[in-house]
Protein backbone atom coordinates (compact mmCIF):
# COMPACT_ATOMS: atom_id res chain seq x y z
CA UNK A 1 0.00 0.00 0.00
CA UNK A 2 1.55 3.54 -0.89
CA UNK A 3 1.35 5.79 1.70
CA UNK A 4 2.46 8.87 0.25
CA UNK A 5 1.71 9.21 -3.49
CA UNK A 6 2.93 12.63 -5.44
CA UNK A 7 1.83 13.25 -8.87
CA UNK A 8 3.00 16.01 -11.37
CA UNK A 9 4.05 18.50 -8.19
CA UNK A 10 5.26 21.73 -9.53
CA UNK A 11 5.83 24.57 -6.78
CA UNK A 12 6.83 28.10 -8.28
CA UNK A 13 7.76 31.30 -6.23
CA UNK A 14 7.39 33.89 -9.32
CA UNK A 15 9.39 32.58 -11.76
CA UNK A 16 11.66 30.48 -9.56
CA UNK A 17 10.59 26.98 -10.19
CA UNK A 18 11.80 25.37 -7.29
CA UNK A 19 10.08 21.98 -7.47
CA UNK A 20 9.16 20.83 -11.24
CA UNK A 21 6.70 18.48 -12.00
CA UNK A 22 7.85 15.77 -9.70
CA UNK A 23 6.16 12.38 -8.96
CA UNK A 24 6.88 9.33 -6.66
CA UNK A 25 5.32 6.73 -4.03
CA UNK A 26 6.02 5.82 -1.01
CA UNK A 27 4.62 2.66 0.24
CA UNK A 28 3.62 1.60 3.79
CA UNK A 29 6.34 1.00 6.49
CA UNK A 30 9.05 1.92 3.66
CA UNK A 31 12.63 3.78 4.76
CA UNK A 32 12.60 6.35 2.09
CA UNK A 33 15.54 8.60 1.24
CA UNK A 34 14.99 11.82 -0.21
CA UNK A 35 18.54 13.04 -1.98
CA UNK A 36 19.74 15.98 -3.57
CA UNK A 37 22.06 18.48 -3.24
CA UNK A 38 21.37 21.72 -1.75
CA UNK A 39 18.70 24.38 -3.39
CA UNK A 40 17.57 20.77 -5.30
CA UNK A 41 13.84 21.16 -3.96
CA UNK A 42 13.97 18.65 -1.06
CA UNK A 43 12.48 21.31 1.76
CA UNK A 44 10.40 22.74 -0.40
CA UNK A 45 8.97 19.33 -1.46
CA UNK A 46 8.21 18.30 2.44
CA UNK A 47 6.74 21.41 3.27
CA UNK A 48 4.07 20.84 0.32
CA UNK A 49 3.55 17.49 1.61
CA UNK A 50 3.26 18.93 5.23
CA UNK A 51 0.43 21.57 4.65
CA UNK A 52 3.24 24.24 5.44
CA UNK A 53 3.39 25.52 1.98
CA UNK A 54 0.37 25.17 -1.01
CA UNK A 55 1.96 23.62 -4.20
CA UNK A 56 1.27 25.21 -8.00
CA UNK A 57 -0.04 22.19 -9.92
CA UNK A 58 -0.19 18.72 -9.42
CA UNK A 59 -1.57 16.19 -6.60
CA UNK A 60 -0.10 14.53 -3.29
CA UNK A 61 -2.17 11.90 -1.35
CA UNK A 62 -0.53 11.59 2.24
CA UNK A 63 -2.23 8.81 3.83
CA UNK A 64 -5.18 8.86 1.33
CA UNK A 65 -5.38 12.49 2.44
CA UNK A 66 -4.64 15.60 -0.07
CA UNK A 67 -2.90 18.28 2.16
CA UNK A 68 -4.71 21.32 0.32
CA UNK A 69 -7.92 20.20 1.38
CA UNK A 70 -7.56 17.75 4.29
CA UNK A 71 -5.07 19.47 5.95
CA UNK A 72 -6.47 18.44 9.22
CA UNK A 73 -6.40 14.69 8.37
CA UNK A 74 -2.72 14.93 6.77
CA UNK A 75 -1.50 16.79 9.84
CA UNK A 76 -2.59 13.99 12.10
CA UNK A 77 -0.71 11.07 9.77
CA UNK A 78 2.42 12.80 10.18
CA UNK A 79 5.64 14.15 12.46
CA UNK A 80 8.16 15.99 11.62
CA UNK A 81 11.51 17.19 12.24
CA UNK A 82 12.71 20.46 10.66
CA UNK A 83 15.78 20.67 9.07
CA UNK A 84 15.89 24.51 10.67
CA UNK A 85 15.47 25.24 14.39
CA UNK A 86 12.16 25.22 15.83
CA UNK A 87 12.30 25.17 19.30
CA UNK A 88 11.17 27.74 21.70
CA UNK A 89 14.37 28.85 23.12
CA UNK A 90 13.00 30.63 25.78
CA UNK A 91 11.16 27.66 27.36
CA UNK A 92 13.07 24.60 28.81
CA UNK A 93 13.81 20.86 27.49
CA UNK A 94 11.28 19.87 29.20
CA UNK A 95 8.64 22.48 28.39
CA UNK A 96 8.85 22.48 24.49
CA UNK A 97 8.83 18.59 24.98
CA UNK A 98 5.10 19.19 26.98
CA UNK A 99 4.28 21.75 24.27
CA UNK A 100 4.54 19.64 21.70
CA UNK A 101 2.90 16.36 23.40
CA UNK A 102 0.14 18.82 24.52
CA UNK A 103 -0.73 20.35 20.53
CA UNK A 104 -0.53 16.70 19.29
CA UNK A 105 -3.28 15.45 22.08
CA UNK A 106 -1.00 12.41 23.12
CA UNK A 107 -2.48 11.56 26.37
CA UNK A 108 -0.97 12.59 29.89
CA UNK A 109 0.38 9.22 31.21
CA UNK A 110 1.89 7.82 27.79
CA UNK A 111 3.11 11.99 27.13
CA UNK A 112 4.98 11.53 30.42
CA UNK A 113 6.14 8.35 30.47
CA UNK A 114 7.60 8.83 26.38
CA UNK A 115 9.28 12.35 27.52
CA UNK A 116 11.24 10.84 30.27
CA UNK A 117 12.27 7.62 28.39
CA UNK A 118 13.07 9.93 24.89
CA UNK A 119 14.84 12.79 26.79
CA UNK A 120 17.05 9.75 28.78
CA UNK A 121 17.47 8.22 25.26
CA UNK A 122 19.07 11.68 23.82
CA UNK A 123 20.76 11.99 27.19
CA UNK A 124 18.97 15.78 27.94
CA UNK A 125 17.17 14.47 30.77
CA UNK A 126 19.47 15.54 33.36
CA UNK A 127 19.49 18.68 31.64
CA UNK A 128 15.07 19.03 30.88
CA UNK A 129 14.81 22.01 33.39
CA UNK A 130 17.43 24.06 31.39
CA UNK A 131 16.56 27.03 29.03
CA UNK A 132 17.44 25.72 25.50
CA UNK A 133 18.98 29.04 24.64
CA UNK A 134 21.78 27.58 26.93
CA UNK A 135 22.11 24.86 24.58
CA UNK A 136 24.59 23.70 22.18
CA UNK A 137 23.75 23.09 18.64
CA UNK A 138 24.01 19.48 18.94
CA UNK A 139 22.20 19.20 22.22
CA UNK A 140 19.39 21.06 20.22
CA UNK A 141 19.09 18.94 17.90
CA UNK A 142 19.20 16.19 19.95
CA UNK A 143 15.99 17.29 21.62
CA UNK A 144 14.38 18.10 18.17
CA UNK A 145 14.72 14.56 16.82
CA UNK A 146 13.39 13.56 20.99
CA UNK A 147 10.26 15.73 20.43
CA UNK A 148 9.52 15.03 16.73
CA UNK A 149 9.16 11.59 18.51
CA UNK A 150 6.60 11.91 21.13
CA UNK A 151 3.41 11.15 19.52
CA UNK A 152 4.38 8.25 17.21
CA UNK A 153 3.00 9.42 13.58
CA UNK A 154 2.34 6.90 11.01
CA UNK A 155 4.59 8.99 8.93
CA UNK A 156 7.95 10.34 10.34
CA UNK A 157 9.11 12.89 7.82
CA UNK A 158 12.68 13.89 8.78
CA UNK A 159 14.64 16.82 7.06
CA UNK A 160 18.51 16.29 7.67
CA UNK A 161 17.96 15.32 11.08
CA UNK A 162 21.61 14.53 11.97
CA UNK A 163 22.70 17.68 10.46
CA UNK A 164 25.80 18.64 13.13
CA UNK A 165 25.74 15.49 15.04
CA UNK A 166 28.61 13.31 15.64
CA UNK A 167 28.92 10.05 14.37
CA UNK A 168 27.89 8.33 18.06
CA UNK A 169 24.98 10.66 18.19
CA UNK A 170 24.02 9.94 14.58
CA UNK A 171 24.48 5.88 14.61
CA UNK A 172 22.10 6.00 18.52
CA UNK A 173 19.50 7.86 16.59
CA UNK A 174 19.37 6.04 13.67
CA UNK A 175 18.87 3.08 15.81
CA UNK A 176 15.91 4.36 17.21
CA UNK A 177 14.37 5.22 14.14
CA UNK A 178 15.12 2.29 12.67
CA UNK A 179 13.87 0.36 15.07
CA UNK A 180 10.58 2.49 15.25
CA UNK A 181 9.92 1.44 11.91
CA UNK A 182 10.37 -2.41 12.56
CA UNK A 183 8.12 -2.35 15.59
CA UNK A 184 5.32 0.04 14.95
CA UNK A 185 5.56 0.50 11.09
CA UNK A 186 6.33 3.71 10.53
CA UNK A 187 7.47 4.72 7.32
CA UNK A 188 10.62 6.78 7.31
CA UNK A 189 10.99 9.85 4.41
CA UNK A 190 14.10 11.47 5.40
CA UNK A 191 16.63 13.91 3.58
CA UNK A 192 20.22 13.79 4.00
CA UNK A 193 23.65 14.73 2.89
CA UNK A 194 25.37 11.80 4.19
CA UNK A 195 24.87 9.10 1.86
CA UNK A 196 26.31 6.46 3.67
CA UNK A 197 23.11 6.97 6.04
CA UNK A 198 20.90 6.63 3.02
CA UNK A 199 22.86 3.69 2.07
CA UNK A 200 22.76 1.43 5.19
CA UNK A 201 19.10 2.01 6.30
CA UNK A 202 16.77 3.59 2.83
CA UNK A 203 14.61 0.63 1.26
CA UNK A 204 14.10 3.31 -1.71
CA UNK A 205 15.70 6.22 -3.03
CA UNK A 206 14.77 9.43 -5.02
CA UNK A 207 17.76 11.80 -5.93
CA UNK A 208 16.20 15.24 -6.59
CA UNK A 209 18.30 17.84 -8.37
CA UNK A 210 17.33 21.28 -9.81
CA UNK A 211 13.78 20.68 -8.66
CA UNK A 212 13.42 17.39 -11.02
CA UNK A 213 13.48 13.96 -9.76
CA UNK A 214 16.36 12.56 -11.82
CA UNK A 215 16.09 8.79 -10.65
CA UNK A 216 14.43 6.97 -8.03
CA UNK A 217 14.97 2.76 -6.50
CA UNK A 218 16.95 0.80 -4.71
CA UNK A 219 20.09 1.33 -3.43
CA UNK A 220 21.55 -1.22 -5.79
CA UNK A 221 19.63 -0.26 -8.80
CA UNK A 222 21.19 3.14 -8.41
CA UNK A 223 24.51 1.78 -8.63
CA UNK A 224 23.85 -0.51 -11.63
CA UNK A 225 22.42 2.22 -13.92
CA UNK A 226 24.73 4.26 -12.87
CA UNK A 227 27.77 1.84 -13.19
CA UNK A 228 29.33 2.89 -9.83
CA UNK A 229 30.13 0.64 -6.80
CA UNK A 230 28.57 2.92 -4.17
CA UNK A 231 25.65 5.62 -3.40
CA UNK A 232 28.23 8.36 -2.56
CA UNK A 233 29.61 8.38 -6.65
CA UNK A 234 25.89 7.18 -8.05
CA UNK A 235 24.87 10.35 -6.15
CA UNK A 236 27.84 12.59 -7.65
CA UNK A 237 27.51 10.71 -11.24
CA UNK A 238 23.60 12.02 -11.41
CA UNK A 239 24.05 15.30 -9.87
CA UNK A 240 27.91 16.32 -11.01
CA UNK A 241 30.46 17.73 -8.70
CA UNK A 242 29.50 21.44 -9.25
CA UNK A 243 29.19 23.10 -6.09
CA UNK A 244 25.39 24.58 -5.72
CA UNK A 245 24.51 28.01 -4.58
CA UNK A 246 21.65 28.38 -2.40
CA UNK A 247 19.90 32.08 -2.11
CA UNK A 248 19.79 33.12 1.47
CA UNK A 249 16.38 33.78 2.01
CA UNK A 250 15.37 36.62 4.43
CA UNK A 251 14.72 34.42 7.37
CA UNK A 252 18.36 33.11 6.73
CA UNK A 253 19.93 37.06 7.09
CA UNK A 254 17.50 37.63 10.22
CA UNK A 255 19.09 34.24 11.84
CA UNK A 256 22.56 35.49 10.85
CA UNK A 257 21.81 39.07 12.89
CA UNK A 258 20.70 37.69 15.39
CA UNK A 259 23.21 35.25 16.01
CA UNK A 260 26.23 38.50 15.40
CA UNK A 261 23.59 40.52 17.32
CA UNK A 262 23.75 37.55 20.38
CA UNK A 263 27.62 37.83 20.48
CA UNK B 1 -9.34 23.10 24.93
CA UNK B 2 -5.88 21.92 25.88
CA UNK B 3 -4.37 23.47 23.04
CA UNK B 4 -5.71 26.99 23.68
CA UNK B 5 -4.49 26.12 27.34
CA UNK B 6 -0.81 25.31 26.38
CA UNK B 7 -0.41 28.52 23.67
CA UNK B 8 -1.30 30.66 26.73
CA UNK B 9 0.34 29.26 29.39
CA UNK B 10 3.96 29.66 26.72
CA UNK B 11 2.36 33.64 26.40
CA UNK B 12 2.74 33.47 30.27
CA UNK B 13 5.52 31.81 30.79
CA UNK B 14 7.50 33.90 28.01
CA UNK B 15 6.34 37.30 29.85
CA UNK B 16 7.17 36.60 33.94
CA UNK B 17 11.05 35.34 32.30
CA UNK B 18 11.92 38.13 30.73
CA UNK B 19 12.18 40.50 33.63
CA UNK B 20 13.87 43.10 31.28
CA UNK B 21 10.71 43.37 29.15
CA UNK B 22 8.45 44.15 32.06
CA UNK B 23 10.22 46.69 33.20
CA UNK B 24 11.65 48.20 30.17
CA UNK B 25 8.12 48.66 28.70
CA UNK B 26 6.52 50.43 32.25
CA UNK B 27 9.33 52.46 31.89
CA UNK B 28 8.01 54.71 29.07
CA UNK B 29 3.89 54.65 30.24
CA UNK B 30 4.93 56.17 33.89
CA UNK B 31 7.32 58.78 32.51
CA UNK B 32 4.93 59.85 30.53
CA UNK B 33 2.85 59.96 33.40
CA UNK B 34 5.19 62.18 36.15
CA UNK B 35 6.64 64.45 33.14
CA UNK B 36 2.86 65.09 31.63
CA UNK B 37 1.33 64.75 34.77
CA UNK B 38 2.82 66.96 36.95
CA UNK B 39 4.30 69.17 34.44
CA UNK B 40 0.75 69.91 32.58
CA UNK B 41 -0.92 69.55 35.44
CA UNK B 42 -1.32 72.93 37.52
CA UNK B 43 -2.17 74.21 33.85
CA UNK B 44 -4.95 71.59 33.58
CA UNK B 45 -5.94 72.86 37.25
CA UNK B 46 -6.18 76.88 35.98
CA UNK B 47 -8.28 75.81 33.09
CA UNK B 48 -10.80 74.42 35.41
CA UNK B 49 -10.86 70.96 34.46
CA UNK B 50 -9.61 69.09 37.89
CA UNK B 51 -6.59 67.01 38.87
CA UNK B 52 -4.51 66.31 35.83
CA UNK B 53 -3.01 63.05 37.05
CA UNK B 54 -6.89 61.61 38.02
CA UNK B 55 -7.17 62.53 34.12
CA UNK B 56 -4.28 61.08 32.51
CA UNK B 57 -4.59 57.80 34.59
CA UNK B 58 -6.61 55.57 32.33
CA UNK B 59 -4.97 57.14 29.78
CA UNK B 60 -1.52 55.63 30.06
CA UNK B 61 -3.15 52.09 31.31
CA UNK B 62 -4.40 52.25 27.78
CA UNK B 63 -0.86 53.24 26.51
CA UNK B 64 1.19 50.97 28.69
CA UNK B 65 -1.51 48.04 27.40
CA UNK B 66 -1.24 48.45 23.46
CA UNK B 67 2.09 48.46 23.20
CA UNK B 68 2.00 45.32 25.20
CA UNK B 69 -0.84 44.15 23.81
CA UNK B 70 0.28 44.98 19.66
CA UNK B 71 3.99 43.61 20.60
CA UNK B 72 2.27 40.28 22.15
CA UNK B 73 0.57 39.72 18.67
CA UNK B 74 3.73 40.67 16.37
CA UNK B 75 5.99 38.00 17.96
CA UNK B 76 4.30 35.82 15.63
CA UNK B 77 6.85 37.42 13.64
CA UNK B 78 10.06 35.77 15.34
CA UNK B 79 8.01 32.59 15.57
CA UNK B 80 7.66 32.24 11.73
CA UNK B 81 11.60 33.72 11.35
CA UNK B 82 12.59 31.25 14.57
CA UNK B 83 10.93 27.96 13.48
CA UNK B 84 8.37 27.70 16.26
CA UNK B 85 5.82 28.72 14.45
CA UNK B 86 6.19 25.85 11.96
CA UNK B 87 6.17 23.45 14.75
CA UNK B 88 2.54 24.43 15.82
CA UNK B 89 1.63 25.08 12.51
CA UNK B 90 2.18 21.03 11.50
CA UNK B 91 0.13 19.95 13.95
CA UNK B 92 -3.28 18.14 14.24
CA UNK B 93 -4.83 21.26 15.66
CA UNK B 94 -7.19 23.94 14.22
CA UNK B 95 -5.60 27.50 13.43
CA UNK B 96 -8.35 28.74 15.13
CA UNK B 97 -6.95 27.40 18.64
CA UNK B 98 -3.80 28.18 17.99
CA UNK B 99 -4.97 32.18 16.88
CA UNK B 100 -7.22 31.96 19.99
CA UNK B 101 -4.67 30.38 22.31
CA UNK B 102 -2.38 32.91 21.63
CA UNK B 103 -4.45 36.15 21.34
CA UNK B 104 -5.67 34.98 24.94
CA UNK B 105 -2.09 34.71 26.17
CA UNK B 106 -1.35 37.81 24.57
CA UNK B 107 -4.08 40.14 26.11
CA UNK B 108 -3.91 37.95 29.65
CA UNK B 109 -0.17 39.52 29.60
CA UNK B 110 -0.75 43.07 28.28
CA UNK B 111 -3.38 43.53 31.11
CA UNK B 112 -1.15 42.85 33.40
CA UNK B 113 1.06 45.64 32.22
CA UNK B 114 -1.92 47.50 32.40
CA UNK B 115 -2.41 46.28 35.94
CA UNK B 116 0.80 47.00 37.21
CA UNK B 117 0.81 50.47 35.65
CA UNK B 118 -2.70 51.32 37.70
CA UNK B 119 -0.99 50.10 40.84
CA UNK B 120 1.79 52.19 40.32
CA UNK B 121 0.01 55.23 39.32
CA UNK B 122 -1.26 54.68 43.01
CA UNK B 123 2.01 55.64 44.22
CA UNK B 124 1.57 58.70 42.41
CA UNK B 125 -1.42 59.76 44.22
CA UNK B 126 -4.15 58.17 41.53
CA UNK B 127 -7.66 57.36 43.58
CA UNK B 128 -10.17 55.43 41.71
CA UNK B 129 -12.99 57.39 42.04
CA UNK B 130 -15.26 54.05 43.28
CA UNK B 131 -13.40 50.63 43.79
CA UNK B 132 -16.86 48.97 43.65
CA UNK B 133 -16.59 50.08 39.90
CA UNK B 134 -12.58 48.61 39.60
CA UNK B 135 -14.18 45.15 37.88
CA UNK B 136 -15.77 46.87 34.69
CA UNK B 137 -12.58 48.71 34.60
CA UNK B 138 -10.62 45.30 34.32
CA UNK B 139 -13.30 44.55 31.69
CA UNK B 140 -12.23 47.60 29.95
CA UNK B 141 -8.78 46.44 30.22
CA UNK B 142 -9.27 43.15 28.98
CA UNK B 143 -11.07 44.49 25.72
CA UNK B 144 -8.50 46.86 25.26
CA UNK B 145 -6.14 43.80 25.37
CA UNK B 146 -7.53 41.61 23.60
CA UNK B 147 -8.78 43.98 20.55
CA UNK B 148 -4.92 45.32 19.86
CA UNK B 149 -3.23 41.80 20.44
CA UNK B 150 -6.10 40.62 17.66
CA UNK B 151 -4.82 43.10 15.46
CA UNK B 152 -1.16 42.18 15.75
CA UNK B 153 -1.92 38.70 15.05
CA UNK B 154 -3.56 40.10 11.90
CA UNK B 155 -0.84 42.40 10.83
CA UNK B 156 2.42 39.65 12.08
CA UNK B 157 0.33 37.14 9.54
CA UNK B 158 0.65 38.97 6.81
CA UNK B 159 3.98 40.76 7.52
CA UNK B 160 7.24 39.00 6.51
CA UNK B 161 9.99 40.06 8.81
CA UNK B 162 10.57 42.36 11.89
CA UNK B 163 11.37 45.70 8.46
CA UNK B 164 7.77 46.70 8.76
CA UNK B 165 7.62 46.99 12.35
CA UNK B 166 9.17 50.28 12.78
CA UNK B 167 6.33 51.65 10.59
CA UNK B 168 3.84 50.02 12.82
CA UNK B 169 4.95 52.18 15.64
CA UNK B 170 5.48 54.93 13.96
CA UNK B 171 2.32 55.12 12.01
CA UNK B 172 -0.09 52.73 13.41
CA UNK B 173 0.39 52.96 17.50
CA UNK B 174 2.07 56.27 17.96
CA UNK B 175 -0.97 57.68 16.11
CA UNK B 176 -3.40 55.70 17.97
CA UNK B 177 -2.33 56.31 20.85
CA UNK B 178 -1.55 60.30 20.52
CA UNK B 179 -5.48 60.91 18.69
CA UNK B 180 -7.65 58.62 21.45
CA UNK B 181 -7.80 61.13 24.02
CA UNK B 182 -5.78 59.49 26.32
CA UNK B 183 -3.75 62.59 26.61
CA UNK B 184 -6.42 65.35 26.42
CA UNK B 185 -10.33 65.80 26.87
CA UNK B 186 -12.47 65.62 23.51
CA UNK B 187 -14.69 68.07 24.40
CA UNK B 188 -14.40 71.27 22.85
CA UNK B 189 -11.76 69.73 20.14
CA UNK B 190 -11.89 71.13 16.50
CA UNK B 191 -14.28 69.45 14.38
CA UNK B 192 -11.33 67.25 12.08
CA UNK B 193 -9.52 65.72 15.65
CA UNK B 194 -12.35 64.91 17.14
CA UNK B 195 -13.41 62.95 14.11
CA UNK B 196 -10.27 61.44 14.23
CA UNK B 197 -10.37 60.12 17.72
CA UNK B 198 -14.21 58.81 16.85
CA UNK B 199 -12.44 56.82 14.33
CA UNK B 200 -9.38 55.38 16.51
CA UNK B 201 -10.74 52.03 18.45
CA UNK B 202 -8.53 53.07 21.50
CA UNK B 203 -10.88 56.33 22.26
CA UNK B 204 -13.43 53.94 23.19
CA UNK B 205 -11.15 52.08 25.44
CA UNK B 206 -9.62 54.84 26.92
CA UNK B 207 -12.80 56.16 27.68
CA UNK B 208 -14.33 53.43 29.13
CA UNK B 209 -11.24 53.13 31.51
CA UNK B 210 -12.23 56.86 32.20
CA UNK B 211 -15.44 56.17 33.07
CA UNK B 212 -15.09 53.57 35.41
CA UNK B 213 -11.93 54.74 36.71
CA UNK B 214 -12.63 58.69 37.37
CA UNK B 215 -16.39 59.19 36.34
CA UNK B 216 -15.02 60.94 33.27
CA UNK B 217 -16.81 60.00 30.27
CA UNK B 218 -17.26 60.97 26.41
CA UNK B 219 -18.79 58.54 24.76
CA UNK B 220 -20.53 56.52 27.22
CA UNK B 221 -19.84 53.22 28.61
CA UNK B 222 -22.42 51.46 26.94
CA UNK B 223 -21.37 52.52 23.87
CA UNK B 224 -17.38 52.13 24.79
CA UNK B 225 -18.33 48.87 25.37
CA UNK B 226 -20.54 48.02 22.22
CA UNK B 227 -17.55 49.71 19.97
CA UNK B 228 -14.66 47.97 21.74
CA UNK B 229 -16.88 44.24 21.40
CA UNK B 230 -17.76 45.01 18.04
CA UNK B 231 -14.54 45.58 16.57
CA UNK B 232 -12.95 43.23 18.69
CA UNK B 233 -14.92 40.33 17.38
CA UNK B 234 -14.25 41.79 13.77
CA UNK B 235 -10.40 41.96 13.76
CA UNK B 236 -10.30 38.10 15.36
CA UNK B 237 -12.46 36.91 12.48
CA UNK B 238 -10.31 38.84 9.97
CA UNK B 239 -7.03 37.95 12.37
CA UNK B 240 -8.01 33.73 12.13
CA UNK B 241 -8.80 34.30 8.37
CA UNK B 242 -5.00 35.82 7.39
CA UNK B 243 -3.70 33.37 10.06
CA UNK B 244 -5.24 30.43 8.84
CA UNK B 245 -3.63 31.64 5.28
CA UNK B 246 0.09 31.70 6.92
CA UNK B 247 2.17 29.76 4.50
CA UNK B 248 5.63 29.01 5.21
Amino acid sequence: MQVIQVKNLTKKFGNFVAVNDISFSVDKGEVFAFLGPNGAGKTTTIKMLTTLLLPTSGEILLNGHNPVIEPYEVRSSFGIVFQDPSLDEELTALENMEFHGVIYKVPTDVRRERIEQLLKFVELWERRNDFVKNFSGGMKRRLEVARGLIHHPKILFLDEPTLGLDPQTRNHIWNYITDLNKKEGMTIFFSTHYMEEAEKIAQSIAVIDNGKIIDQGTVKELEERTKTSSLEEAFLKLTGTNIREEKASGTDRMRIRRRLHRR
Amino acid sequence: MNTIYILWLRQLKRYSRSKARIIGSLGQPILFLVALGFGLGPVFQRAGEGNYIQFLVPGIVGMGIIFTALFSGIEIIWDKKFGFLKETLVAPTSRLEIMIGRTLGGATVASLQGLIILLLSSLLGFRPYDTMLLPLALVFIFLIALFFTALGTAIASVLEDMQGFQLIMNFLVMPLFFLSGALFPLEGLPKSLQFVAGIDPLSYGVDGLRGTLVNVVHFGLATDFLVLSAITLIVLGVGSYLFSKIQI
